[in-house]
């Protein structure tokens, strides 16, 4: 597909959504398994909140 | 067949239903399990929705002024209105914090600043690299623009915030009224180019009179501003998810430094 002579724009922009929307995802993936594998740690050692025991 | 009464049947209605009851959505517990049907299928919707737009779009004919760089319309513009939607939905959270003290609106706010922050900063760019082909300049101090960059701005504050201040309860409280302070910017943002001179085009689609965009444009637009809502739920409600995580971890861990003490 021609762009154009404004190709370079064109990219640049999609290529910037791509890194923006990947690094959300990305990060608030990691953040999940970290606070996963933690409270899994934490009630592997018999951690409990009052209101789960 | 006579009818059950009305408190009968309240305890017998499906899971389902029960899942979407008011009092259910207070629950932190109760949303985690919520979390877990909502973050697939929105992400699901936002890639289906999102792909579709995109590939419509770049089948959809040039723009005869703008020629080929009407492209970056279909990501410039839905990360506008998500940069605005977001940070209406944290003054909302931020009345829920203030004023009515639901359990979760402290944590939907403060979730969807990052987000928010992201989106307005994706929108600051793309207007960048499309502005520098059809104005000649990457940036001017136009109304719109600048007061776009004042939105970034107010969220970068909103997240300073909540990380200045360790007691999550005076945090959540401070950041909500900056928040509210701060949504007077909002309503000038999408007037900024009907109340100043300004050389950014005005609205194009909601405007009286209906959409000025023929529709082979707008349809595309409006597809992929759908996958860009659906994502930008997706991603919030997992920021969510992983909030109340944090919290329970935070608790976790002060129980279990409690029960060491006393051993």
């Amino acid at each position: 597909m021609d762009l154009g002579p404004h190709a370079g724009f064109i990219v640049a922009a999609y290529a910037a959504a791509a890194i923006v929307v990947s690094a959300l995802v990305l990060w608030i993936s990691a953040d999940y398994r970290g606070l996963a594998r933690s409270i899994a740690e934490l009630e592997a050692r018999g951690a409990k909140r009052r209101s789960d025991r | 067949m006579t009818a059950s009464p009305p408190a009968l049947r309240s305890r017998s209605r499906p899971d389902n239903q029960a899942l979407l009851s008011r009092s259910d959505l207070a629950s932190p517990h109760r949303f985690l399990s919520l979390a877990r049907v909502l973050v697939p299928t929105f992400a699901a919707l936002a890639l289906v929705l999102t792909g579709l737009g995109l590939v419509l779009g770049f089948r959809a004919p040039p723009d005869y002024q703008q020629g080929e760089t009407v492209r970056i319309m279909y990501i410039h513009v839905p990360a506008a209105w998500i940069s605005l939607a977001a940070y209406t939905l944290m003054a909302v959270a931020s009345l829920g914090t203030l004023v009515w003290r639901h359990p979760l609106a402290d944590v939907a706010a403060k979730t969807a600043a990052p987000i928010g922050a992201a989106f307005c900063l994706l929108c600051l760019v793309t207007g960048a690299l499309w502005g520098r082909p059809m104005w000649g300049a990457y940036w001017v101090w136009d109304p719109r623009l600048t007061s776009e960059l004042v939105l970034f701005l107010l969220y970068l504050g909103v997240i300073a915030l909540w990380n200045a201040i360790e007691d999550a309860g005076r945090a959540g409280r401070a950041a909500a009224i900056l928040t509210l302070v701060g949504f007077i910017n909002v309503p000038i943002v999408k007037f900024s180019v009907e109340w100043w001179s300004s050389l950014h085009q005005g609205a194009s689609v909601f405007r009286p009179g209906g959409p000025a965009i023929h529709p082979s444009i707008l349809w595309p637009l409006m597809i992929s501003a759908a996958g860009f809502t659906a994502l930008f739920f997706a991603l919030h409600v997992a920021a969510m998810r992983n909030e109340i995580l944090r919290r329970r971890l935070r608790t976790l861990g002060i129980l279990a430094a409690a029960e060491a003490d006393v051993r």
